[in-house]
């Protein structure tokens, strides 16, 4: 079993993370991913770019938290997470996340397990730059909702 | 009597030290600081630490007692019952927003 996991300020190439989930990979006949894109959200006006800043050192040890504990739910052979923080413009990727799986319903639900507790535990906060004003976005409950699922 | 004293000095001086305080998000923004050292005689709870940082910055009150404020004590998520300790790294911010 292995665990990537990367926070960077550079781009990533959802191409390439899928054929290194694949390669040499002969057990695993479910590759599920994920990839975030820095979308407009606030009403009014338009976001031209999101900042996302983080915790150097609690931020890679949740994310690798969170991936193990996933791996005790689920038979996830390789899980390859990464995330953006910086100045990310409207459109760009900001986070991926890729599972592999004996079976896809292993791996569907692993990737979902991921993201949301990325979303609630992750050390990560982004604020929204919009053409004359910025806006630190706030915490959404239907983020913490999603968790229940998973909470059985 | 005496050699009590000496050992209680030891203990206050072995518990007396820095601790490193970090803010992250909105909360770095308002406050218009990201970290700070601040020395402690002996251990205290997060809460109560967090009540110093307001008598030393009154203006802080606000975003530190009043706001929703999450901790993380040596980078692992805390209540505000733990006790800081010497050589702590104490951070504290904002419910997170990533993905």
């Amino acid at each position: 079993m292995s665990i990537s996991i990367k926070v960077q300020t550079h781009d990533f190439s959802v191409g390439e993370q899928h054929n290194a989930l694949c390669s040499d990979n002969k057990s695993d006949g479910a590759v599920v991913t994920f990839t975030g894109l820095v979308r407009e959200f606030s009403s009014g006006d338009n976001v031209i770019a999101l900042e996302l800043e983080h915790y150097p050192g609690m931020t890679e040890q949740l994310l690798q938290s969170i991936a193990e504990q996933a791996q005790t739910r689920w038979q996830l052979a390789r899980i390859s997470i990464i995330h953006r923080v910086g100045y990310l413009a409207l459109g760009e990727q900001i986070v991926f996340v890729g599972v592999t799986s004996r079976h896809r319903q292993a791996a569907f639900e692993g990737a979902q397990f991921i993201m949301d507790y990325l979303k609630n535990h992750a050390t990560f906060w982004k604020k929204e730059h919009f053409k004359d004003s910025s806006n630190w976005v706030e915490f959404k409950q239907s983020d913490k909702q999603a968790l229940n699922k998973w909470e059985k | 009597m005496a050699a009590g004293s000496e050992t209680n000095l030891d203990n206050m001086n072995a518990a007396a030290g820095q601790v490193k305080v970090l803010f992250f998000g909105q909360l770095k923004e308002r406050l218009k600081c990201d970290k700070l050292t601040v020395d402690i005689a002996q251990p205290l709870s997060i809460k109560a630490f967090k009540h110093m940082l307001v008598e030393q910055n009154p203006h802080w009150q606000a975003w530190l007692e009043e706001r929703d404020v999450l901790c993380a004590l040596n980078q692992t998520m805390s209540s505000s019952d733990e006790l800081v300790k010497a050589g702590d790294e104490l951070a504290l911010f904002p419910p997170v927003t990533g993905g």
